[in-house]
């Protein structure tokens, strides 16, 4: 037992005093800041400007086709689908001739290909010009219409789930945000981690260190002491990315200013609303905090934290045996990933799973996936923000539970036999089968 | 007093018999051969000794008492022919780690490790990498892992490959340090020289079975030719006898071989008759080169072909 620690001890210190794993700890979070507000960023700002002839023998869409931001609509004389790009216009649109109210194609040309969003905000303008005329006869006024739209926007559907006698407030949005984050960071971990231990005992049996130390201990282990030294690693940066977190949201809230603060907190005291009879009106900022507060809320953060811990640790100890087993009977990196195909694909798969489970998370599907361990650690995450017991019944839960632990016991048993005598094999391919048939030689 | 007594040792694998049934003692203090071509099951009987290996068959007897993987490790000290230590670890820290994980407390193994690394003039090592090291100096240090626990066997796979002559020196004088001061070693190599130098009894092994096992002076006694030679001032004019055939002539000296039944002195007789002086006469031994190498082409023609194992 002593001896596991010390393992332990060595494979954790060496790893988390390595530079990469500071740079690493520090900067993913940093670098998904980046990456998330430089997608919004450029989904903003980089936008194709076009500059569209329009050849329209109607004469209809001349004063009607609103122009926006960064599409042009041009009503030239003399261009054709020959001259538009000499003529300095990006594209041309055609415009057929009216036929009655039956669907017509318009047809646009251009060198450079339209993205998707310009081609779909192109037709809505078409359609809004259309769609103005067409009111126009019926005798409405467009921006009749557009009041009573916003002034019918009465109904606000919020859903509650039965928990015993009371009903809770539930936000699908929320839990499918949850649900895909811990499943994404369930899988990317399962990976990085699982890479991490093969390649440490690959190290182990090429460099040859590894006859030197089964001398001293087990073979059992030393594999053990490899699988729980670098799951700590883990666990480590998941914790460290916890506090960063806090920390990063405590100094957000530091520049949040001191009267809308107070106002949060009136509106909590007062279930939402401002006191006084509306005589008090929240700031709109105010409401913005305090609505992402109450959403927050309505999940169940202690089970999401314990399960996404529980889910992890499984998911990484049921599949980390499972690298260390390739890593023992592998000598090059070539090699090692053909031998870490079958391990790595049913992690792909149950990812591939998850997505669809995130949707819709109580078919049969989502079901099995959330049981089996093979896909459990993912799939269940996704479940899980959705409730307990209310999408996933507590039988479920235990079920998954108990068949993770299980599912981690036996790939360690089934790894530690075949570690046994892979680490000590040298200058022979070893293939699946015959690792099977040392996992099973009694 | 034995300190490691083998009986009877089987270790068979799929596709060959590694181990056949292999007996023998090793005395307490003594630096012992274990020798046998490549291939010939020297790596897998150590494997078992060292405890890595269960054998299928068999018993080993460590210091009177059953051979006890677990709780044994640290009277062993192992230093396998392929080398290996984490590259990217100090090399302070790693003979630490390595002692204790033979069961001495870090203190202690701090303590010895400084020791060794005055010893061996290693002491500008400590913070360095493996990777810094050269082939040699890598060899010094894990010879100083091995040892660091001071174990009462210590198995030693070809200790001085790729080492330089005064390194060599350096270790061959602590393992006769070592073996003074009590500590048993197994010694496998293929290098003759060196076995006839160093050890006091050898194990010869071939094809997973035992072939011969003696002291090195027995072994050489039991495989003698009753060939001497013999440096005279000049030829006597009668060289035949009926004690012994002249097999080689060279100038004043004589190889002769002793028939059956007679003695040297029988030998030296018929010269000292004939009225010359004899300068010189000496027993020719053969070499454990030549030895080994007889022993093992009379096995050869069942060379470890995969054999099934019933």
């Amino acid at each position: 037992m002593n001896k596991i620690g010390l393992i332990i001890k060595r494979e954790y210190l060496t790893r988390v005093r390595n530079k990469t794993f500071v740079l690493t700890t520090i900067l993913m979070p940093l670098l998904i800041v980046v990456l998330i507000a430089g997608s919004v960023y450029l989904s903003v700002k980089g936008k194709e400007e076009l500059k569209i002839a329009v050849v329209d023998n109607n004469g209809f869409f001349k004063n009607n086709l609103k122009n926006s931001g960064d599409i042009d609509f041009n009503f030239p004389e003399g261009v054709d689908t020959s001259n538009y790009l000499d003529k300095g216009y990006s594209a041309i649109l055609l415009i057929p001739k009216f036929e009655g109210t039956e669907k017509t194609q318009y047809i646009i040309r251009s060198k450079k290909s339209i993205g998707l969003g310009t081609k779909e905000s192109i037709e809505g303008k078409i359609n809004d010009a259309i769609e103005d005329n067409m009111l126009q006869q019926a005798g409405v006024r467009r921006n009749e219409l557009d009041s009573i739209h916003t002034k019918s926007q009465f109904a606000e559907l919020k859903s509650l789930l039965e928990h015993g006698n009371k009903a809770e407030e539930s936000n699908q949005g929320l839990a499918y945000g949850i649900g895909y984050a811990s499943g994404i960071l369930i899988y990317i971990t399962m990976l990085i981690y699982g890479m991490m231990l093969l390649r440490g005992v690959m190290e182990e049996k090429t460099n040859r260190i590894a006859e030197v130390i089964v001398s001293s201990v087990k073979p059992f282990e030393l594999m053990m002491g490899k699988i729980i030294g670098i799951g700590a690693v883990g666990l480590t940066q998941f914790l460290m990315w916890i506090v960063l977190i806090i920390i990063l949201t405590s100094a957000a809230q530091a520049f949040i200013p001191h009267d809308i603060l107070e106002q949060v907190r009136t509106m909590q005291q007062n279930n939402g609303a401002m006191p006084g009879g509306g005589m008090m009106q929240a700031s709109e900022s105010a409401q913005k905090i305090y609505n992402f507060q109450h959403t927050m809320n309505t999940a169940n953060w202690p089970l999401i934290i314990c399960c996404f811990i529980f889910y992890f640790l499984g998911g990484y100890l049921f599949y980390a045996a499972l690298f260390a087993a390739v890593g023992s009977v592998v000598e090059d990196v070539q090699n090692s990933q053909s031998l870490s195909l079958p391990v790595t694909m049913p992690i792909i798969f149950s990812f591939l799973i998850m997505s669809i489970v995130v949707y819709s998370p109580d078919t049969k599907l989502a079901v099995w996936a959330s049981i089996i361990p093979f896909s459990s650690p993912i799939v269940m995450m996704a479940r899980i923000a959705y409730g307990v017991p209310g999408t996933v019944p507590y039988w479920q839960l235990i079920v998954s539970i108990l068949c993770l632990i299980g599912g981690f016991l036996f790939t360690t048993w089934l790894a530690g036999k075949i570690y046994r005598t892979g680490i000590l094999m040298y200058g022979k391919k070893v293939t699946w089968k015959e690792m099977i048939k040392w996992a099973f030689r009694g | 007093m034995n300190l490691l007594e083998v009986k009877n040792l089987r270790k068979y694998f799929a596709t060959q018999k590694a181990v056949d049934d292999i007996s023998f003692n090793i005395e307490k203090g003594s630096i012992f051969g274990l020798l046998g071509p490549n291939g010939a099951g020297k790596t897998t009987l150590i494997r078992m000794i060292t405890g890595i290996f269960y054998p299928d068959e068999g018993q080993i007897i460590l210091d009177r008492k059953t051979f006890d993987p677990v709780n044994d490790v640290g009277q062993i000290g192992y230093m396998p022919e392929e080398r290996g230590l984490y590259k990217k670890m100090k090399i302070g820290e790693q003979a630490v780690y390595l002692a204790q994980l033979k069961g001495l407390s870090k203190d202690v193994a701090t303590q010895k490790v400084k020791e060794w690394f005055v010893k061996f003039d290693m002491q500008s090592w400590w913070n360095k990498k493996i990777e810094d090291l050269s082939k040699g100096m890598s060899q010094k240090l894990q010879f100083v892992i091995t040892v660091l626990h001071e174990p009462k066997l210590i198995i030693l796979d070809e200790p001085f490959s790729g080492l330089d002559p005064v390194n060599a020196n350096l270790i061959k004088d602590e393992i006769y340090g070592l073996a003074q001061r009590g500590s048993t070693i197994i010694f496998s190599t293929h290098r003759m020289e060196q076995v006839e130098e160093i050890c006091d009894h050898i194990v010869l092994v071939n094809l997973g079975k035992k072939i011969l096992d003696g002291t090195v002076h027995n072994i050489k006694q039991e495989f003698k030719e009753n060939k001497f030679s013999i440096q005279l001032t000049e030829l006597p004019a009668n060289l035949a006898s009926s004690a012994f055939d002249v097999v080689d002539q060279k100038a004043n000296k004589l190889v002769v071989k002793i028939k059956d039944g007679f003695k040297s002195n029988d030998v030296l007789q018929h010269f000292l008759q004939q009225q010359v002086n004899i300068e010189g006469f000496n027993e020719i031994l053969p070499s454990l080169n030549d030895i080994f190498i007889m022993e093992v082409e009379g096995t050869r023609s069942r060379t470890r072909a995969f054999q099934t194992v019933a």
